[in-house]
């Protein structure tokens, strides 16, 4: 034994004789862990969020979240003189007085985007292998959480400066807030302290960003990775690998290197895009007056899906009885991005109700074998992906010479239409992918050798494929429609008897698959042989 | 009288007759050779104006018409004085080189002298606005960077962008950016309203104005990359392009050598 | 499914495969030290952010490809911070993957759902639980409880109502009046009809007592865009016609839509585009839409000149200016 491994024995020992911790320390630490690529995903955010509360409270140092009219006496020239609100000539501070500042704000925000595309990038590995299904719901409803409060969380970030940019995206949310029905003008007036812009907005936002919205992160999050914890994590399948198992490397000390040293890679990597890219530079854009506006105003990327929508919707208005309803508001501002964020939030709920379902599983599914699943989430991605290319259609249309009337009208009529096309490509792509596992499985391996038959043929010598592979392409369970009684015993409907029967038939929709390959047929074959 | 006489003798009668006659002398000879000058230049006009009528008959006459009357398809010229020629040709953007929804600018068809004598021509036919002097144009010394600043924010970054990068118009137009612009012609656009383009007269925005305009054009122009790669300075599209490419290009990256088997 | 089917067998874990760390002595020698430069390049990116920080002036810009006239301090710190934690990240790893065990570990999961007895148990602790409290029995609680913890649920809502004032009819009222000039924006200076000529635009503001400072909430409202046609070009009824003045027209600058400022004014087509959401208004038909989301024109102020020929506005704006709310009436 060397001193140093007896030193650790010592605080090993130091801890359990004051918590008793032992027996959970000792079932913890070598807690398994499964080693992939896409796994790292939700570590990406996890990182982010520390580096963003690390480099947040570096600039809150120096940030001073007031809407008071000061006048610019920095270092930056262009600027000198003019009046600006104190949230603005503050953050005008970090960039230009404070050494490294500048890089702080870079990072605070490069890393605020890589959380973003973490979430969603993370989102779509569970939501395509199925790892959302029992008994991980919770964990999925949290997730979708964060991703809404994260959106929430980027924008209200975004708005801090104070700068033309940031307040041209304040004044399109509060004509959200006055769009209400009822209560609009109420609830925008109390936000903003009476009319926009007012004076109250700035530090109000503040607290809500770095007090009250990073305590329910910190929350969720924990209460997400203990989820995991505790639930284990999933894995993908393969040989040896089965619902009762879970293979991978022990937390201590291989996962534990493995995750720590990833911290770090996030971390160098997001120092990296500050110190090379800038990001927001809101000296540039001018302090916030209502009066001016830049071309190509536009959010980050993670609310550019909404200006999109936004952009695209039709000009309706409906005024009755002495009130006004902003249908070009309320339908892509807040009765699209509702039932969107809803369904997404329902979605486990609404496959097990379909495919009747109710099983644990560990073990995930590759995408082509669930082929309703996979095209409904390619169809959600391109109605995302449309709104989100017609939210930067003015500079996509000056960047390839298009304009900006042809991208709105692509944009209006594809998502309307592409959605569901991309539904049946996807599903069949699927099932194409299935036949050809099938083939494989069956006929093994294309080698490109021809070979001359006595009887003057040529074949293709086929190589038979391992063991592994074909258990890989095998593995998955293939679900029959569910069969749910339409009538009673005496034929007539009852009640209920509709649900059962829209059951039925997404259902069947849910189980279409190409049978997979089995022993028995593989024997067949060989016989024929 | 006695007094004129008194006056004669006075010391200091003969040295201030001496400045007076010299003075006298000197404008005379002054005023004589302006006049001479502008006898020479008027006739040195006539001969530009003659130069740039041929040139206008044979590169624009057949859109604009023989006597700039403007046609069908391009408009009249009368009136629009030299600045707008000067602007027009100078930055290469007429004659068009196919008929797109706008002018591009471009490398220019005439030389320097070409397009004065063009210019000239033009505002012959009918006063307009005058291509501004250099003098006029020392922005250097009558502008103020803050102020033309937030000037360019309110009157030109709704279509130039903030940075002056240029931005989507209708229906395939666009404002061009305005780095690497002339300030002469970034003065012509301004009191001539090329194209898209309104005219901001010198009563809303004043000529020093102007040039604390271009001089805050210029300082953009050349301000160094103070966080890094600028990233075409047109807002969060390219960074949001940047993260889902290079951003989580290379995390995935990294995350799919961590997780595979060392060998 | 049929008993005659039989699918393909599971194989089982593959066998382990040694790494060359493992066997070699002399490979695990090499990821040694690959790691310990790792670590000794993240000391340099350190040092590099050290001596950036204190020597590199807040003046010096050095040409880097790609990236241009760099800010080098910036540069320097961003880029040594980057490298000393990437390195760390990567000899870390591998670390991890070279010389940590690399042997997969099989732990065995265990079904989430209790066993049945114990199942059963905690379901009847539950029932009890709830019967013992007795809500069922006593309705009287039951509903008073309700109402009280609704009730109560209020009080957080009516503490936040002195976040601000009531709108009132904010909203819908501007600082512009009958004969209120029309000033630049910024600059502050009256304008006559002559200081514009035809093509031109003119971004005002109503004209404000001298020494008197302009809130940015009535910016928000007043900002008004002036745009000078050939008079015949309009197209507009008698009254529209009627406000302007020798082919000066006047609309709000902030959007109907969602408030942007829309000043961005094609003087070919003589339309007006908003560059949020790209609304386009047609200023010769009274701002009336042709496209995008937008649903109402914009408001157009009537103008005329004063006694002493300044440009100022007829009247009041007749409707409230940008985005709609349920309060409006048309």
């Amino acid at each position: 034994m060397t001193a140093r491994e007896r030193i650790a024995g010592n605080v090993a020992g130091y801890v359990d004789d004051r918590t008793g911790a032992a027996k959970w320390m000792k079932k913890n630490l070598t807690k398994v862990f499964p080693d992939h690529w896409s796994f790292l995903l939700g570590e990406i955010c996890l990182y982010s969020f520390i580096i963003l509360l690390l480099s947040g409270t570096f600039l809150t140092f120096w940030f001073d979240p007031s809407m008071r009219e000061v006048v610019y006496d920095g270092s930056y020239e262009p600027l000198k003189g003019l009046e600006m609100s104190a949230a603005y000539a503050s953050t005008l501070d970090i960039s230009f007085e404070v050494r490294g500042g500048l890089l702080m704000r870079q990072i605070h925000h490069w890393a605020a985007l890589i959380f973003m595309v973490g979430i969603v990038v993370h989102l779509l590995r569970v939501y395509f292998t199925g790892a959302f299904r029992k008994p991980r719901e919770f964990n999925w409803i949290i997730g979708v959480g964060l991703l809404t409060l994260g959106i929430v969380e980027g924008f209200l970030g975004y708005s801090l400066p104070d700068d033309l940019l940031s307040g041209t995206g304040i004044r399109i949310a509060e004509a959200i807030i006055q769009a209400l029905p009822l209560v609009g003008s109420y609830l925008a007036f109390f936000a903003f302290d009476g009319a926009f812009p007012g004076t109250a907005f700035i530090p109000r936002i503040y607290t809500v960003h770095v007090l009250l919205l990073p305590g329910i992160f910190l929350a969720l999050i924990t209460v997400h990775l203990m989820l995991v914890w505790y639930q284990k994590h999933t894995q993908f399948p393969g040989p040896g690998r089965t619902e009762k198992n879970v293979v991978g490397y022990p937390l201590m000390p291989v996962y534990m290197a493995k995750a720590g040293g990833f911290f770090f890679i996030v971390f160098g990597v997001t120092a990296f895009l500050g110190a090379v890219a800038s990001i927001n530079p809101i000296w540039l854009y001018g302090p916030y007056t209502p009066g001016q506006i830049s071309a190509g105003s536009q959010p980050d990327w993670y609310m550019g899906w909404l200006d999109g929508l936004v952009r695209m919707a039709p000009p309706l208005e409906t005024h009755a009885f002495g009130h006004t309803i902003s249908w070009n508001i309320l339908i892509p501002g807040l009765i699209l991005p509702g039932i969107m964020f809803t369904g997404l939030a329902l979605y486990p709920f609404i496959e097990s109700w379909a495919t009747g379902d109710k099983r644990e599983h560990h073990l995930l599914d590759r995408p082509r074998n669930t082929p309703n699943r996979t095209a409904i989430g390619v169809m959600a991605l391109t109605f995302t992906l449309v709104s989100l290319i017609n939210g930067g259609n003015d500079i996509i249309a000056t960047t390839f010479h298009l304009t900006i009337n042809q991208m709105m009208w692509f944009s209006r009529i594809a998502i309307i239409v592409l959605p569901p096309i991309a539904f049946v490509i996807t599903k069949r792509l699927c099932l194409s992918l299935q036949r050809a596992d099938r083939d494989l499985v069956l006929h093994g391996r294309e080698t490109g050798r021809l070979v001359r038959m006595p009887s003057g043929e040529f074949v293709e010598v086929h190589e038979p494929i391992s063991p592994e592979k074909a258990w890989l392409l095998t593995s998955h369970e293939q679900l029959a429609p569910l069969e749910l009684p339409e009538h009673d015993a005496s034929g007539v409907r009852r009640a209920g008897s509709i649900k059962n029967k829209i059951r039925n038939r997404v259902s069947r929709a849910a189980a279409v698959a190409v049978p997979k390959a089995t022993e028995t047929e593989r024997r067949e074959l060989e016989g024929h042989h | 009288m006695k007094r004129l006489s008194r006056l004669r003798r006075h010391r200091a009668a003969g040295p201030i007759l001496l400045i007076f006659a010299l003075f006298t002398i000197g404008t005379t000879f002054q005023v004589a050779s302006a006049v001479n000058n502008e006898t020479t230049s008027v006739a040195d006009r006539a001969v530009t104006i003659e130069e740039g009528k041929q040139i206008f008959l044979k590169g624009c006459s057949s859109c604009h018409g023989l006597n700039a009357e403007g046609g069908q398809i391009a408009p009249s010229l009368i009136g629009v004085g030299a600045a707008s020629v000067d602007f027009q040709v100078a930055t290469g953007r007429m004659p068009m080189a196919d008929m797109s929804v706008q002018a591009m600018r471009k490398d220019p068809v005439y030389n320097a002298e070409e397009v004065h004598a063009l210019a000239t021509y033009v505002a012959s036919l009918a006063p307009g606005p005058q291509v501004p002097g250099e003098e006029l144009l020392n922005y250097e010394r009558d502008g103020s960077v803050a102020e033309g600043g937030e000037l360019f924010r309110t009157n030109c970054a709704m279509c130039h962008n903030f940075a002056g990068q240029g931005g989507a118009l209708t229906q395939g137009k666009y404002a061009p950016t305005l780095m690497g612009v002339e300030p002469r012609h970034i003065y012509e656009a301004m009191i001539t309203g090329p194209q898209s383009m309104p005219v901001f007269s010198d009563k809303t925005i004043t000529p020093e104005e102007k040039l604390s305009i271009i001089k805050w054009i210029k300082s953009a122009e050349s301000e160094p990359q103070l966080g890094g790669a600028a990233l075409g300075r047109v807002g969060p599209v390219t960074e949001g392009l940047l993260v889902w490419t290079l951003g989580i290009g290379l995390l995935i990256g990294v995350a799919v050598w961590l997780a595979m088997k060392a060998r | 499914m049929s008993n005659e089917i039989e699918l393909i067998k599971d194989p089982g874990l593959p066998a382990h495969v040694h790494r060359s760390t493992d066997t070699d002595p002399k490979a695990a020698a090499r990821a040694e030290r690959q790691v310990a430069i790792l670590f000794g390049l993240s000391a340099i990116g350190t040092l590099t952010l050290i001596y950036s920080y204190i020597f590199i002036k807040d003046d010096v810009f050095v040409f880097i490809p790609i990236l241009g006239q760099t800010h080098l301090q910036q540069l320097g710190i961003g880029m040594g911070m980057a490298i000393a934690l990437f390195c760390i990240g990567a000899g870390l790893i591998h670390w991890a993957k070279t010389l940590m065990p690399d042997e997969e570990v099989i732990a065995q999961r265990h079904e989430f759902r209790s066993e049945d007895a114990d199942r059963s148990e905690f379901i009847k602790t539950v029932k009890e639980g709830a019967s013992a409290a007795g809500l069922g029995r006593r309705p009287l609680i039951k509903s008073t409880l309700g109402a009280a913890l609704g009730l109560s649920a209020l009080s957080p809502i009516l503490l936040l109502r002195d976040l601000g004032p009531l709108p009132k009819d904010d909203l819908s009222k501007t600082s512009w009046k009958a004969g209120t000039r029309l000033v630049t924006d910024p600059g502050d200076r009256p304008l006559r009809p002559e200081d514009l000529e035809v093509g031109a635009v003119a971004q005002t503001l109503p004209e404000i007592a001298p020494g008197e400072h302009r809130l940015l909430s009535d910016i928000g409202k007043d900002a008004v865009l002036l745009i000078r046609l050939r008079p015949e070009e309009f197209n507009l009824d008698a009254e529209r016609l009627s406000w302007t003045h020798e082919g000066i027209i006047a609309f709000s600058k902030i959007c109907s839509h969602m408030g942007c400022a829309v000043a961005l004014y094609e003087q070919q087509t003589k339309h007006l585009l908003c560059p949020c959401h790209q609304s386009t208004f047609d200023v010769t038909r009274a701002a009336k839409v042709i496209f995008g989301p937008a649903a109402r024109p914009l408001p157009q102020l009537a103008i005329t000149v004063d006694a002493e020929g300044y440009l100022v506005a007829q009247a009041p704006f007749n409707e409230p200016v940008g985005p709609s709310f349920w309060e409006r009436s048309s």
